[in-house]
């Protein structure tokens, strides 16, 4: 007879990464499922604020959408008072993922299984033969329904968008992006009604850190994206901002486009190929919006689950729901204003050809994340090499560095202890 | 032969010549498809469902089609991959003027290099078509598709 082993606590040590600094990343961090395990822990679902949605995707009481933090479903609803609830998609009874919908409208939450029903709150309101058939059965004397709710996340809202974390002891939203980043939220959630345009899903095989690198690294958009280039929408002597919380965790990259370049792109479009331009210069057909003020283009990292994107006049959350170490789901969730005319709704519209899973300056970011993959997962020896601008991490008026990259790994190792 | 026979014929052979340019990689003879004044969209089934106006692609006009081509030949980093469009028969659901409207089932199946064949888009074509001195052509193709979740990037059209 072989006795029961208990588990060791820890299944085994963590990786080595050697030194203190942040600009050598080794390909475990992006390949190993213990590291990972540690990352759905602690960041994930520990004190950190994760994306959920926009509050106009739940106009009403009763509406509901289902996304997931981390690899935790959980649901966003409207109640009666028009409070936003963030709910866990796991009954309180057999954890059934309840809620198969993406979106949609109820009158309360009920199990399919054994009818056990939840309000807007998560509050379980009965459950079926409590008190037995006939005497029988039943649940026992000190059975509650009070003990027996649906996980109810921390919820916050800022400017129409909806953000939750598992963990009660979070610090306040603003706290948690942090003064020099919140102002570039603000500049597009000033609180203006926002419209829902619609979405665009794509499951990427890479590392879901990868996507978060991508939007904090100001040296590929010229170089991978020919596009843009061709196009006369980069250069990189565009006037740039580089900007960072004070962990270094969440990032703003802020551009304005030459003025030279614009009035060339707005003339002919022939900037860098002297032959090229577009058959149908619509796409190119960008219009200043006031509130922009001089920047042009501001991408936004809010660590761990979303970009938001303001280029030009698209616009856009982009959430990382991670799915193991090696793969990530890519949510584009398009917006405009109440206020947008139908010709500023269709020119949101036209620009978007330039984003998401087939556009021509983002198709190819989801590309190069999942060959990056594929060579951590080849040697896991490697290291990268991240030294643009030097290895330090610092705010910077130019895009030729690689310092957000540094600086939210800067995060990762003090926030893993690893 | 009737009129109603021989436009089920013609429009078989549209859908059938469409696949086989697509799935030829004969991407330069894709607009030649389509009418001047065109509108190609890729729409996610959530989008086209729920009357949201987003597309994975929106193209409004033979050039912007030309202009998709000169992207994914000339500049969007991709891997390479085959695609073989399985078109379903066409039905004829309504005429507007000269215009005939018509849908079409479709699975377009990915061949990347170094890996097995793969369910890739599937969904419905919704079009417009006309007859033109050429033949038919689209002048509005909406492929909507169930098939939401990406597998990554959709560079070539459908
Ligand atoms: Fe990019």
């Amino acid at each position: 007879m072989t006795a029961i082993q208990t588990p060791p606590n820890r299944s085994k040590p963590p990786p080595n990464w050697d030194g203190s600094g942040t600009s050598r990343i080794p390909a475990w961090v992006y390949t190993d499922p213990d590291t990972y395990a540690r990352e759905l822990e602690r960041i994930f679902y520990g004190p950190h604020w994760s994306y959920v949605g926009l509050e106009v995707e739940i106009p009403d009481a009763g509406s509901f959408k289902r996304t997931s933090i981390g690899e935790r479903s959980v649901i966003m609803v409207r109640n009666r008072q028009g409070a936003i609830s963030v709910l866990e998609n796991r009954c309180a009874h057999r954890a059934m993922r309840f809620c198969q919908e993406r979106s949609g409208k109820v009158k309360s939450f009920v199990c399919p299984y054994h009818q056990w029903n939840y309000n807007f709150d998560g509050q379980l309101l009965g459950v079926p033969f409590q008190r037995g058939v006939k005497g029988q059965g039943g649940m026992p004397e000190d059975f509650s329904l009070s003990d027996r709710s649906l996980t109810k996340l921390r919820t916050a809202i800022r400017g129409g968008v909806v953000f939750a974390s598992f963990d009660p002891d979070v610090a306040p939203l603003e706290d948690y992006i942090g003064p020099q980043v919140l102002r570039y939220f603000d500049r597009t959630f000033d609180g203006r009604k926002l419209v829902l345009q619609g979405y665009s899903r794509q499951r990427i095989p890479g590392n879901w850190k990868l996507m978060m690198e991508n939007i904090k690294d100001p040296y590929h958009p010229g170089l991978l994206h020919t596009w843009f280039v061709t196009f006369g929408l980069w250069r990189a002597d565009n006037r740039s901002q580089l900007v960072m919380d004070a962990k270094g965790r969440h990032a703003c990259m802020i551009s304005t486009r030459n003025t030279v370049v614009d009035e060339e792109v707005a003339a002919v479009a022939t900037s860098y190929r002297a032959n090229m331009q577009l058959n149908d210069m619509r796409m190119l057909d960008i219009v200043h919006e006031p509130w922009w003020g001089d920047p042009t283009v501001c991408m936004t990292t809010i660590f761990p689950s979303v970009v938001l994107q303001q280029q030009v006049n698209s616009l856009s959350t982009r959430q990382i729901i991670p799915l193991g170490p090696g793969e990530f789901d890519f949510v584009w969730t398009h917006f405009g204003f109440e206020d947008d005319t139908p010709e500023m709704t269709d020119r949101r519209m036209r620009q978007a050809n330039l984003f998401g899973p087939a556009g021509f300056v983002s198709a190819d970011d989801g590309e190069v994340i999942e060959f990056s993959q594929q060579g951590f997962t080849q040697d896991k020896d490697f290291a990268t090499l991240c030294e643009l601008g030097g290895v330090g991490v610092g705010d910077a008026d130019h895009m030729v560095t690689e310092t957000l990259i540094r600086g939210m790994y800067r995060y990762w190792r003090e926030v893993m202890d690893l | 032969m009737s009129a109603d026979l021989a436009l089920r014929l013609d429009l078989a052979d549209l859908y059938a010549a469409y696949g086989a340019c697509l799935d030829g990689g004969r991407l330069d003879d894709w607009p030649s498809f389509f009418t001047e004044d065109c509108r190609y969209r890729l729409v996610p089934r959530e989008n086209h469902d729920r009357g949201l106006p987003l597309s994975t692609m929106d193209l409004r006009s033979r050039g912007a089609l030309l202009d998709r081509v000169y992207g994914v030949k000339s500049t969007l980093f991709h891997a390479p991959y085959y695609q073989r469009h399985i078109i379903g028969p066409a039905r004829v659901t309504g005429r507007d003027g000269d215009a005939i409207h018509s849908e079409a089932n479709y699975l377009v199946i990915r061949t990347k290099r170094d890996a097995p064949s793969e369910v890739f888009n599937t969904g419905r074509y919704i079009d417009r078509v006309v007859r033109t001195a050429e033949g038919l052509r689209f002048t509005e193709k909406i492929c909507v598709f169930d098939s939401e979740l990406i597998p990554n990037s959709i560079i070539y059209p459908i």
